[in-house]
């Protein structure tokens, strides 16, 4: 796995972070997920950043917990983050046509995460623990139940139509 | 002292690290791929399984590498159950493997291969690795080869990078089947901080990482009949490459060397012990001048190019500490091209090409070093490691074992018995102290052996030696590894430190154990036998003393003038470069 389009990293930033945590290995895992909040994605100057100023750790043992954990994306996500469960329950009641609307109406084909004006990103989770509204897609902490093809349809155009709005 | 069973025999063990040294003390062989004794163990290869009944009757298999020894277990080796699991892992990392074997860098080396073969693996029930399944070579530095599609993920480099160097060049990266050990984000090893020193490669088990070859580049010169051949040996090399002909580590093979080099063709042979003499009379020189008028002190040695290159990547602002003395590889071969035209007929600057044979693979790199060349080229055109001319002897078809021994060619093959011990760690400083002892005083240090500067296991990678320079007090620092390096340096930031000398050798023990040697990971004692094979030679040579070397004391004579003059630091002498700024790292 290797990451491409890199945004600019704002040490100083990163800098607060590391201090919140007291410069301490033991706290990697929390550090990055502070970072993966502000950036929305580890970036790869991120990474590296943290590897060299805190003892004991290296920019390729970052880099290996980074691409270890689901939780961490290494390429920008998206304004909206699209979960999409395919859990076994969503998957039996039909969450592949829905994956497969969202693919179609977003033109992410597969192997690409995030739209080109980097306002939707989309991954497949395996659970979300819950399956009695399955299939279940969550838009940014949004739960969109009992979801079809045509209906994530209408929820993903009411979020352009917002955004347009906006 | 407790005692255990070992397939049915009573053993007694005591302060062994874990099962697995106490089996191999008993004389039987467990298979291994990720364990080495100078490294965490890591259980990862599951290939160490036994079976070990507790006295209450309870049985379990487990890899013996991660088990204490616990007495009155009963360990069996070699049951049925953990043959089969043996072979299943076996058979799982093959699925996963370039299985070109033949063309492999590590063939008739690999234990992957070896073991297949005791194991009887003849047939792998699942697919072969197609071509989109391979992955990018990287062969982009002058000393190392990674080659992923070989990597059995056992995590031996990351930890012998970890361990030994402290700061991970490699490391593991994303998960499950999709695992792979590469530097972060795969970029190439150049474009991170590795030093090359190559101890990944030497206790990798499988071709995953290998030295670059040059064994074709030095067949290429000796058959070109308009070059003139040169070599060089550094010192570690004696006592190691005989192991690769059935000899004991440590048995000091010089004279067949010159033999071996003469046969295949090289047109003059010399002594890197030669310019190790050398680099002592100049560093000697710049220590004691540094002592006196008040240089920057500590003075750090240089003659290791994976630590100068791990001063120039992490610490740029510390350059000034490090001796300005070219490593004896970089000072042999200028010394060659600029004056061996005046000793012998038939060699002009232009044809001669120096070929050096090193226990290193970061000497690879630092004959490629911009600052080591002259008139826009190469100072040293070909380096090979201890490995390289193994199996260029072997190819060559030379009974090794039986060579009459022979001597090197004048006026650079002399050389005193401190020049020798520059292969083991703590050997420079105390070469350098016989000599400093003698520019300071006038006379010779009353014992030539200071023994408080040796020893290469791994108890004593970090040594301090105070010396009595006739009332003046000076500290030594000695260390092997970069990670004890980086307690020394940290030591002078943090204004604690003692020491006016500190001599680095980046790997384990020093150049004895050096990444170019032929494989000394799995037995911790072959390194001290080299060593000692070193310091014997230097008990039995007649001088001991660099500043005696015949050779040396001619050469200032009619060419040089003294140590540390305006000519010998044109040729012997070299700048450093910061290389943080504008490296991946340098963030702001």
């Amino acid at each position: 796995m290797t990451a491409t389009s890199q945004t600019s990293v704002d040490f100083s930033k990163i800098d607060e972070v590391l201090k919140s945590y007291e410069y301490k290995k033991s706290n990697l895992i929390a550090i990055l997920q502070k970072i993966q909040e502000i950036y929305r994605y580890l970036p790869l100057d991120a990474m590296t950043y943290v590897g060299t100023k805190i003892e004991g750790l290296s920019p390729a043992t970052v880099y290996g917990v980074a691409t270890f954990y689901a939780q961490f994306s290494l390429d920008p996500k998206g304004k909206y983050e699209i979960k999409l469960c395919d859990g076994t329950a969503c998957h039996v009641r039909g969450s592949m046509p829905v994956l497969d609307a969202v693919r179609a109406k977003l033109n992410l084909p597969v192997g690409k995460s995030t739209t080109d004006d980097g306002m939707f990103s989309l991954e497949t989770v395996s659970c979300l623990g819950a399956c009695g509204l399955a299939p279940v897609v969550v838009i940014n902490g949004d739960v969109y139940p009992k979801m079809t093809a045509d209906a994530v349809k209408v929820a993903l155009d009411s979020i352009i139509k917002q955004e347009k709005e906006a | 002292m407790s005692t255990l069973f070992i397939n049915g025999k009573e053993y007694e063990y005591t302060d062994e690290p874990n099962l697995l040294e106490v089996i191999r003390k008993a004389g039987i062989d467990v298979p291994t791929f990720c364990y080495s004794p100078e490294l965490k163990p890591f259980g990862s290869c599951r290939m160490c399984v036994v079976e070990v009944e507790y006295p209450n009757g309870r049985v379990v298999v487990n890899s013996s590498c991660t088990m204490p020894p616990e007495p009155n277990v009963k360990v069996s080796t070699n049951t049925a159950r953990v043959r089969r699991i043996r072979k299943t892992v076996l058979e799982l990392l093959l699925a996963n493997h370039d299985r070109e074997c033949t063309t492999c860098d590590k063939s008739g080396q690999c234990d992957l291969q070896r073991y297949a073969e005791e194991y009887g693996i003849k047939e792998i029930k699942y697919a072969k690795l197609t071509e989109e399944d391979m992955k990018a070579i990287d062969d982009w530095n002058p000393s190392l080869k990674r080659d992923p599609n070989k990597c059995i993920l056992c995590g031996a480099c990351v930890r012998a990078c970890q361990e030994f160097q402290g700061h991970a060049v490699l490391g593991f990266a994303n998960r499950g089947s999709k695992t792979v050990v590469q530097p972060m984000n795969g970029k190439l090893l150049a474009e991170v901080d590795c030093v090359f020193c190559g101890q990944c490669q030497a206790v990798c088990p499988t071709g995953a990482l290998t030295v670059k070859s040059n064994v074709e580049d030095a067949w290429d010169a000796v058959n070109d009949k308009s070059k003139k051949t040169v070599v060089q040996i550094a010192p570690s090399v004696r006592v190691a490459i005989g192991e690769m002909f059935g000899l004991k580590p440590g048995e000091n093979t010089i004279g067949k060397i010159y033999a071996a080099l003469r046969k295949i063709g090289f047109d003059l042979i010399f002594d890197t012990n030669f310019s190790a003499d050398l680099t002592i009379t100049e560093e000697a020189t710049e220590f004691v001048e540094r002592l006196t008028k008040g240089g920057l002190l500590p003075m750090f040695t240089s003659c290791c190019p994976a630590w100068v290159r791990y001063m120039e990547t992490q610490h740029p602002d510390m350059l000034g500490h490090l001796s300005t003395c070219k490593s004896p590889q970089g000072m042999l071969s200028p010394v060659i091209k600029e004056l061996l035209p005046k000793y012998h007929e038939g060699y002009t600057k232009e044809n001669i090409t120096v070929v050096s044979i090193m226990p290193c693979t970061a000497k690879k790199y630092e004959a490629r070093r911009s600052q080591l060349r002259r008139d826009g080229k190469f100072e040293t055109d070909i380096v090979m490691t201890t490995k390289e001319l193994g199996r260029m002897i072997k190819e060559a078809g030379i009974d090794f074992k039986n060579l009459e021994p022979e001597h090197a060619d004048s006026p650079f093959g002399e050389y005193t018995g401190a020049g020798t011990i520059f292969g083991a760690s703590g050997g420079v400083a105390e070469a350098a102290a016989r000599t400093a002892y003698y520019y300071v005083t006038g006379e010779n240090i009353a014992d030539a052996d200071i023994k408080q500067m040796r020893g290469v296991d791994k108890s004593t990678r970090s040594k301090s030696v105070e010396l009595d320079i006739k009332g003046t007090k000076v500290v030594v620092r000695v260390v092997s590894t970069l990670k004890e390096a980086e307690k020394a340096i940290q030591e002078i930031k943090n204004g604690t430190a003692n020491f006016q000398l500190l001599e680095v050798m980046a790997c384990p023990g020093g150049c004895v154990n050096g990444g170019g040697q032929p494989a000394s990971c799995k037995d911790a004692k072959i390194k001290e036998e080299r060593a000692e094979g070193l310091y014997t030679e230097d008990r039995e040579l007649p001088i001991r003393r660099s500043h005696e070397n015949p050779d040396i004391i001619r050469l200032y004579k009619e060419d040089l003038e003294k140590p540390g003059s305006h000519k010998a630091h044109e040729l012997l002498h070299t700048t450093y470069s910061d290389m943080y700024t504008g490296s991946y790292k340098d963030l702001k």
